[in-house]
């Protein structure tokens, strides 16, 4: 997964966005370790300090836990990925919804859209 | 020590033209800062005032809690925007000359780092092309073992490739003791590895803040806010919607 840093709001945050989402992707496992702080700096090309944030957010939103001297681990409480990826999933509905609002449907004409869609999906 | 580089009230006056005016400053340990700013704007005449290369008309530099002098050269790894070496010397004896100069350099390092960038020892600095030649000077500045590294145009004419490796090298070298002060006006590329930015403007300081609280209070990029701060308004000021056209 690519690190996308664009010029919407603090690179902190952003960083945390793709984090999440490497860590919902299950690129990170659940229950393993993290890579160090100056391994994720180096690899998104970031400051080591703003990667440092954006990591001691996701330990404040419980994705990830400190271990002391031994960096951070992913967490395994399952409840908290699953809540964490529906929010996920829902701001992606959202983001589809204003995009489409945009191109100038209405809300009913978004949601047969989004059944003529489904009918094309073949898993 | 909490201020590693501190300026009071610094001018800097060549002729009747200031080139640095009033200028207040103070960086601490642990920062990667970016000196951004047109062409002309002060950044070259700042960092060789820090070296101790060029003395302040008035005011005061303190660089390591001294005047800048032979204490703090020893501390400081310099970075020209040019290349100050003699073309018929190998990339050798530039390592000898490090060697010699600072007890802080590291040649293993500039050694291995070298290698991996396809420069052989015995490369003479003449044959190399100017990207070659920016990261070899780079290579041995950041095998400094320095608690300030002032580098005035690193990436300035080189592709980004090498611009890249060039970032990369200067994050994987960085120690949190030190600062890294990075002056450009390529500011997309540097963005990102940037803790701080310090915006100048015909020779003052118009803005000092870090990169992510430009960010949320601006809601853009650093990189749209200098150019919205530093919009050329027009070529042909007399007429048409557009610089290039004439009246």
């Amino acid at each position: 997964m690519e690190w996308k840093i664009d010029g919407q709001g603090p690179i902190w945050l952003q960083l945390y966005a793709a984090l999440t989402r490497r860590i919902l992707a299950g690129e990170y496992p659940a229950g393993t370790r993290l890579p160090s702080v100056r391994e994720l700096a180096a690899e998104a090309g970031v400051n080591p300090n703003t990667m440092q944030r954006a990591l001691a957010y996701l330990e404040e939103q419980g994705l990830a836990v400190g271990n002391g001297t031994q960096g951070r681990v992913v967490t395994d409480d399952q409840q908290l990925l699953a809540s964490a990826r529906r929010t996920q999933a829902l701001a992606l509905l959202q983001e589809t919804r204003t995009a489409l609002v945009e191109l100038g449907f209405t809300a009913q004409e978004a949601k047969e859209l989004w059944k003529e869609g489904e009918s094309t999906w073949n898993d | 020590m909490e201020r590693l580089i501190a300026c009071e009230n610094l001018n800097k006056r060549f002729g009747l033209k200031y080139a640095l005016k009033d200028v207040n400053l103070s960086l601490g340990p642990g920062k990667i800062v970016g000196l951004l700013g047109p062409n002309g704007s002060g950044k070259t005449t700042l960092i060789k005032l820090l070296c101790g290369l060029l003395q302040p008309t008035s005011g005061q530099v303190l660089v390591l809690g001294n005047a800048p002098g032979r204490e703090s050269k020893a501390g400081v790894s310099y970075l020209p925007d040019r290349m100050y070496f003699a073309d018929w010397m190998v990339a050798g004896d530039l390592m000898d000359y490090f060697e010699d100069f600072y007890a802080d350099f590291d040649r293993g390092k500039v050694e291995q780092m070298c290698a991996s960038l396809g420069i052989e020892k015995r490369d003479r600095i003449k044959t190399m092309s100017k990207g070659t030649k920016e990261k070899l000077q780079l290579a041995l500045v950041m095998c400094r073992q320095a608690q300030i590294y002032l580098l005035d145009e690193p990436i300035a004419g080189v592709d980004p490739a090498a611009r890249d490796f060039i970032l990369d090298t200067i994050l994987r070298n960085y120690n949190p003791q030190a600062t890294v002060v990075i002056s450009t006006h390529l500011i997309a590329d540097v963005e990102k590895v940037l803790d701080e930015v310090i915006f100048l403007k015909e020779g003052e300081i118009v803005c000092h803040d870090s990169v992510d609280n430009l960010r949320e209070r601006e809601g853009k990029s650093v990189d749209t806010l200098f150019r919205e701060v530093f919009r050329a308004t027009s070529y042909f000021p007399q007429g048409g919607n557009s610089p290039w056209e004439k009246l």
